[in-house]
């Protein structure tokens, strides 16, 4: 562990990490970029599949299912074959950091909706709501936690496998870590390395953050008690 | 796509998957090892939870690639063993929330029973609390087992063996059919591992089927 470190501070410390396009401002940018783009993908396409399903209770089987297909695909083979089929670029990172954010936020959203207490819908629907208000207004809200938690463990794991799009030649923090491999540049690769972790690390600030701005006060202190 | 590829590697195949059952599966197997008393810990001991909770997602932030390379360089050398200890790591942080849930939704007068017919704690925690805990830490199991799989062949394109091999071996000379081989055989192992793990919990919980039964 200690050279490690040493490796890491002695990388860190090297001016030539801290400008230009292979410094580390560049290659965190691109590798936000991804997370970003791969998140943002993930939740248009799985969070209304989730309160779809959650909210009707119809699809639920189907849509674990999917989950569970998505969790099973292996994220290296599946990005060699679709570069194989579609050439380098953007989008078969893209695909496979796209699939692997689904399973998280579509069980999470599914299942935050569908256990909604009983009570709270029954409640919802008395006062005159329409089906659509009842989960915008009552449903989304109280689901909001495991909803969060859920985008959490996705964006996460986007952070952690965003690595992977240098090994297609594209970049992001991974370029430090394949760069690093096939140099026997071990420094490089413990500097990527510390700096995904950081990266997860500031991800999941975030959504202490967003918990606090998107769960209403009322979930939050039933939760605590 | 070229398939001529495949009957010659039939061999080749069928030795990359039983070496990826190894290297995903025992690591499934150390994790619930050191996941089972770590949750225990955690439920009887609540201020232990969040620094262990803690450690154990920080874990799964690092990137496996980073992982596997630290581990071959460092310690285990090129053997399996780089691609077992990470993969073991990781599954603790989707093992031990739900070790600790299981625990947590024991209600509390099946507790309260079992230690009014005399059962002291470590009895208690044997043959009743996680007996009933049973389907919530199979289900941690089952996502553990099948990101495990998948995770693994991440192992393989490090040379440490695996179904991974074959994307690595696919990509470098150009072989669409061996990469798709590899994808369909790590699906299927991650299937059939799931569904293997569906009938463990039905045998090891005997009563939630009985107690269906009962009320249809």
């Amino acid at each position: 562990m200690s050279t490690f470190l040493q490796f890491f501070l002695h990388w860190l410390t090297s001016p030539a990490q801290w400008s230009g396009p292979d410094g580390v401002p560049a290659r965190v940018g691109e590798h936000l970029y991804y997370t970003l783009l791969a998140l943002a993908v993930a939740i248009v396409l799985a969070l209304p599949v989730g309160l779809y399903t959650g909210h009707t209770g119809r699809g639920g089987f189907l849509a674990a299912s999917i989950a569970n297909f998505a969790r099973a695909l292996p994220t290296i083979g599946l990005l060699v074959i679709i570069v194989q089929g579609l050439g380098i670029g953007l989008l078969p990172p893209l695909i496979v950091l796209v699939a692997l954010a689904i399973p998280p936020v579509l069980i999470n959203t599914y299942e935050g909706i569908r256990n909604v207490d009983a009570e709270l819908k029954d409640a919802a629907r008395g006062v005159g709501m329409t089906g659509t208000e009842v989960l915008f207004r009552v449903e989304l809200p109280a689901a909001m936690p495991l909803i969060l938690l859920g985008l959490r463990t996705a964006a996460i794991q986007i952070v952690a496998t965003a690595t992977v799009a240098a090994y297609v030649g594209l970049g992001g923090l991974g370029r430090f870590i394949f760069d690093g491999l096939s140099r026997q540049d071990y420094q490089a690769l413990a500097g990527g390395t510390v700096f995904a972790v950081l990266l997860a690390l500031a991800v999941s600030l975030v959504f202490m953050l967003l918990r606090r701005l998107l769960v209403p006060r009322g979930v939050r202190l039933q939760e605590k008690a | 796509m070229e398939w001529q590829w495949l009957p010659g590697h039939l061999d080749d195949l069928a030795a990359a998957t039983v070496q990826h059952l190894q290297l995903s599966l025992l690591p499934v197997l150390l994790g619930l090892i050191i996941s089972l008393p770590l949750g225990i810990v955690s439920v009887r001991w609540r201020w232990t939870y969040p620094p262990i909770f803690g450690v154990a997602n920080l874990l799964y932030a690092v990137p496996s690639i980073a992982l596997f390379v630290f581990m071959s360089q460092y310690v285990t050398g090129l053997s399996v063993a780089s691609a077992i200890i990470p993969l073991a790591l990781f599954t603790l942080s989707v093992l031990v929330p739900n070790v600790v849930d299981g625990l947590k939704q024991v209600p509390d007068p099946v507790r309260q029973a079992a230690t009014a017919v005399g059962f002291g704690t470590l009895r208690r925690l044997m043959q009743v609390e996680l007996p009933i805990a049973v389907p919530v830490i199979v289900a941690g199991v089952r996502v553990a087992t099948v990101a495990s799989i998948s995770l693994g062949s991440v192992a393989g394109i490090m040379g440490l063996g695996g179904l991974g091999q074959l994307f690595q071996d696919g990509q470098q000379r150009d072989i669409p059919s061996e990469v798709f081989a590899g994808i369909v055989l790590t699906i299927v192992l991650a299937f059939v591992c799931d569904l293997i793990l569906v009938v463990v919990q039905r045998a090891l919980t005997p009563w939630t089927r009985a107690r269906k039964g009962a009320a249809a």
